[in-house]
């Protein structure tokens, strides 16, 4: 098998600049601070700008804050019925599309796939919208008995008519004796997801962060799995793991996760968290209000998984250390089972990502474990201290992309040819159409999990499905190979 | 422990996936401990919640309810000016207002159709909010033209931009008069806000828009169809890519010239050949602008097409025939004998044949469906027509449920039902919601539940068969590719609904009921 070397910086920036050319002087100048050959040694002329707006009409993929609040943090709470609050499109869009398992039964005790509106007309926008959001609240009350509160996401007109969420959800929170916690996520607010994550984590800490925990009975193992959204089952294998080490995890946020265990998380010793982009203002909150340490880890692959175990088992003592050792002797096996199968397969092939904020990065370590490399990645929605963490994972001169646009994407893969694109559901087609392998890696596709020990197998058998399909041998034609017919 | 290896060198390991792995024990384990940190209710208060849920009593509260809206079937205006737009050739929407609408609605239809949709925001933020989102508007019209380069670009709106009232009129003049676009290039507009009506008057309004723009410029002339008359077709707000190339076979097998407006046939069914085109196909914006001088327009979506009917009727003065959807036998006959009248033109044999062809099939398949009870939920126009087929099929529809039913819908479905000693059962529901159709499955079962995707919980739930017909369809692949219109559409709905039957069948029989010929 032959593997092309990734270009050296020069080639990468003279591909950049091509693409540029093709945009008005003006967003050029824009797009090209958000487009970059890497320097694993983080130069300032490499340094990749985030987290600012989006231009107009170049088609991002970037979502907005209703999306990052309702859609990542606070959607998979399954025990609170999540309102939409305003017209019907935005919940109805993000209704069950992001593979938030949660367990319990739907629409008793389990509201993750239900879609709750105040479906907005026009009287309540020029009438303002609190009294339907009060009478909503009181209706939820009576239909879902067993909802442990209501969490309110603002979409869009929320904010632009003046409405007092925040009174109306106060008054409904005494009335029902349950909280009614108001999220200020409309989506006009700050340029992608992720202020969204921001304001939820924020809504988080002022209405349910240690308020529970009355009966709890700690032990030393205590932890918190943060920033975890149980997609396609991630939380339960993620959880697997800990728990072999002999830790106990006393709240998940939030895949699968209970207002209970988000009311009593002040009370773990550690808190661990994933999606450090999605959910590292609430544990910096615990760790200023509650003395709590967190720490990040990484569970995509075998390298960083037992990298990260034993970095976790280092807070405790000689019993968890103990076990941790044994988990990974027995995990060995698999892996080793994992990587004999599917690596062979996979050996050289040359991957792009464009995702959130997290797996443009977090799963480079399992896409090498197979023998795989990363020839280019992006984020959506990162910040600069996303990148600082990502320019040293990856080689000299690949491209780094911050909020690519479908243009962008497009070129880059007729320039760099990858065996594989990773991104979501939007571009996905696109590939297919161009003949490209292609992984959904928001929702994994409709498989997973990915996180964890079981996860791993489950991803090199999809990465294998995409990139050995026989249906990519089929795209040309016959008679189109001779170059007479078209 | 999960994994067990194969023989066979193409899967080289069985790898347990979702579906399977949580079966483990070491799973299901976890979850009981989990539940110490959950506090939720004992098993016991769960299910009798859960049962009592499922009774008259919780039906009567669940229909009491004024202001929530649980689980509805209807999505909002700016979703359906996208798809009215990539009806027409080379042809950009663009969505003003806040950026993640455009992400949404790219993302719905990727899952309905698994095809790329493209559509540009004009990403408007706080600042914008306060100051007006005009600089966001010119510089996605000089971003998107660059990048992009569409022939045509449909403006639509968010409910962001409706509340802070943007001009898109003074706006795209300003666009124009910046060089963001040149004073010729073809922009058509429509005000979509997401607080009135549902995704059907998004797309309307953005039809009329659209021809509004092309039938005021140049190409507004009478069409050269070598002498066929050419009839303008509006087939709503159609998920069916199939049904648009339907409309056309059938018309011109009649001698008509079809005018779709518009036709995404193409456009979300483009062939996977190595290369990605932005614009496959759509109506030709030159042909479009014909559509004033056709012989008369045939409007397929009485709900949905509204202010479009209007314009046609009274604005441009042209016959105009408002039908039902032809599905089934009865909607397709209506169809054609509509056609027929409109330009004295025969139905041909060959139609003559598939409708024998259908009627056959039905008469093969008929005692399976002769007394079955229904429940249908969509779109009110869907409604309507599907109602229609399962009348004719011997069928009791029972619960008739449409979210963004309009004014004129409970009438249309009564005299639909009132035509057919099959419709005495049913209750029309304008305005409910799936929530409220859990209720109405649980206190008056059915045998068959038809509708979207979203059905999918209460069919597992009340263990009644779905047959998906409708939008969204994110959980079966292809079923949009297919006709459900015509004769040849009414064989592909009645095969699907017969062998959902005879699966049940199946499935529940008694061991010696399993007949090996049904």
């Amino acid at each position: 098998m032959t593997t092309t070397p990734t270009p050296p910086r020069a080639e990468t920036e003279a591909m950049i600049a091509e693409v540029l050319s093709h945009y008005p002087a003006k967003a050029a100048k824009f797009r090209a601070k958000h487009l970059k050959a890497n320097d694993p040694e983080g130069s300032k002329e490499c340094e990749v700008k985030s987290n600012i707006k989006s231009r107009p009409g170049v088609m991002t993929i970037r979502g907005c804050a209703y999306a990052g609040s309702k859609g990542v943090v606070w959607g998979p709470v399954k025990d609170l019925v999540t309102i939409s609050h305003g017209p019907v499109g935005c919940g109805q869009y993000s209704w069950a599309t992001r593979r938030n398992y949660a367990r319990g039964p739907w629409g008793v005790t389990n509201f993750a796939a239900m879609q709750v509106t105040t479906d907005f007309q026009e009287k309540d926008i020029v009438f303002g919208g609190d009294p339907k959001l009060a009478q909503v609240c009181d209706e939820i009350n009576e239909l879902f008995p067993l909802a442990k509160g209501i969490s309110v996401q603002s979409e869009c007109p929320i904010g632009l008519i003046g409405d007092d969420i925040e009174a109306t959800s106060r008054a409904a929170s005494k009335k029902l004796g349950k909280p009614v916690i108001p999220v200020r996520c409309e989506g006009f607010r700050g340029v992608s997801q992720s202020l969204g994550h921001h304001i939820a984590n924020d809504a988080v800490r002022d209405h349910v962060l240690g308020t529970g925990g009355e009966n709890h009975v700690s032990t030393p193992y205590d932890v918190a799995l943060i920033g975890d959204y149980n997609i396609g089952g991630d939380v339960w294998a993620s959880r697997r793991i800990l728990e072999d080490m002999g830790l106990r995890i006393i709240a998940q946020w939030s895949g699968d996760g209970t207002i209970n265990e988000m009311a009593s998380t002040h009370l773990s010793k550690l808190n661990l968290i994933h999606c450090y982009r999605s959910m590292n203002y609430i544990c910096t909150t615990m760790e200023e209000r509650y003395g709590t340490p967190w720490m990040e880890f990484n569970f995509f692959g075998p390298s960083k998984i037992v990298k990260s175990m034993r970095a976790i088992a280092e807070k405790f003592d000689e019993t968890i250390q103990a076990k941790t050792e044994a988990a990974i002797a027995r995990y060995q096996k698999q892996f080793d089972e994992i990587i004999k199968a599917f690596r062979p397969r996979l050996e050289g092939k040359r991957v792009m990502l464009a995702v959130g904020g997290l797996r443009p990065r977090h799963t480079i370590g399992a896409y090498e474990d197979l023998g795989m490399e990363v020839i280019g990645t992006g984020y959506e929605f990162a910040h600069k201290d996303d990148y600082t963490r990502t320019y040293g994972m990856l080689k000299e001169g690949t491209v780094l992309y911050d909020d690519p646009t479908a243009f962008e994407l497009e070129e880059f893969a007729k320039f760099l040819k990858p065996d594989l694109m990773g991104a979501g559901v939007k571009e996905k087609y696109v590939f297919h159409k161009m003949g490209i392998p292609f992984r959904q890696m928001h929702s994994w596709d409709y498989s997973g999990p990915y996180h964890g020990v079981d996860g791993f197998a489950i991803f090199a058998r999809d990465m294998d499905i995409a990139i050995n399909s026989p249906t990519w041998d089929l795209m040309e034609t016959p008679w189109s190979k001779s170059g007479e017919v078209s | 422990m999960t994994t067990t290896p194969e023989t066979n060198s193409h899967i080289p390991l069985k790898v347990l996936d979702h579906t399977e792995l949580f079966k483990d024990e070491v799973y299901t384990k976890q979850f009981e401990t989990k539940r110490e940190f959950e506090n939720g209710a004992d098993d016991a208060e769960v299910n009798r919640v859960l049962e009592w849920t499922r009774t008259w009593e919780y039906r009567e509260k669940n229909f009491a309810r004024e202001a929530l809206t649980v689980n509805p079937a209807k999505a909002c205006q700016p979703l359906g000016a996208v798809l009215a737009a990539i009806g027409f050739e080379g042809t950009l929407p663009i969505v003003h207002g806040s950026q993640g609408c455009v992400a949404y609605f790219r993302s719905h239809f990727a899952r309905h159709f698994k095809e790329p949709v493209p559509a540009a925001s004009t990403s408007m933020t706080e600042d914008a909010a306060v100051f007006g989102g005009i600089n966001n508007l010119v510089e996605s019209f000089a971003n998107s033209t660059a990048l992009y380069k569409p022939k045509h670009i449909a403006v639509s709106t968010t409910c962001m931009a409706e509340v802070i009232g943007e001009d898109l009129f003074a706006y795209i003049r300003t666009a124009r008069d910046q060089e963001a676009i040149t004073q010729e290039f073809p922009v058509s507009y429509a005000h979509t806000p997401s607080f009135v009506g549902s995704h059907l008057n998004g797309y309307d309004v953005m039809i009329k828009g659209i021809l509004d723009m092309v039938t005021a410029g140049p190409d507004a002339k009478a069409p050269q169809t070598g002498g066929k008359p050419q009839l303008n077709i509006f087939p709503g707000f159609e998920t069916y890519l199939g049904n648009l190339r339907e409309y056309r076979r059938i018309l011109e097998l009649m001698g008509v010239a079809p005018l779709i407006l518009g036709d995404h046939s193409d456009a979300l069914d483009s062939p996977a050949n190595g290369e990605y085109d932005l614009y496959p196909g759509g109506t030709k914006l030159a042909d479009a602008a014909t559509a004033k001088f056709s012989k008369a327009s045939v409007v397929l979506q009485e709900s949905t097409m509204r202010r479009t009917a209007e314009l046609v009727r009274d604005t441009w003065k042209q016959e105009t025939a408002v039908l039902e959807t032809p599905i089934g036998i009865r909607g397709t006959d209506q169809f054609l004998t509509e056609i027929a009248r409109l330009t004295g033109l025969p139905v041909p044999a060959e139609l003559t044949v598939e409708r024998g062809r259908l009627v056959d099939a039905l008469a093969d398949s008929h005692a399976y469906l002769h007394g079955k009870r229904v429940a249908i939920a969509g779109d009110p126009d869907l409604v309507v027509a599907l109602t229609r087929f399962v009348l004719e099929c011997g069928m009791v529809p029972v619960h008739l449920v449409s979210t963004n039913a309009d004014s004129g819908f409970k009438a249309r479905m009564e005299k639909v039902l009132s035509a057919s000693k099959f419709g005495d059962a049913a209750t029309v529901w304008p305005e409910k919601d799936l929530w409220h159709l859990r209720s109405l499955v649980f206190t008056e079962p059915v045998d068959l539940l038809i509708g979207s995707t979203y059905l999918k919980y209460i069919s597992r739930e009340a263990n009644v068969p779905l047959l998906r017909v409708g939008f969204p369809i994110f959980d079966r692949h292809h079923l949009h590719r297919q006709a459900t219109i015509g004769y040849t559409g009414g064989l592909s709905l009645l095969t699907q609904m017969v062998n959902t039957f005879l699966d049940e069948l199946d499935r529940n029989c008694l061991p010696h009921s399993f007949d090996a010929v049904r």
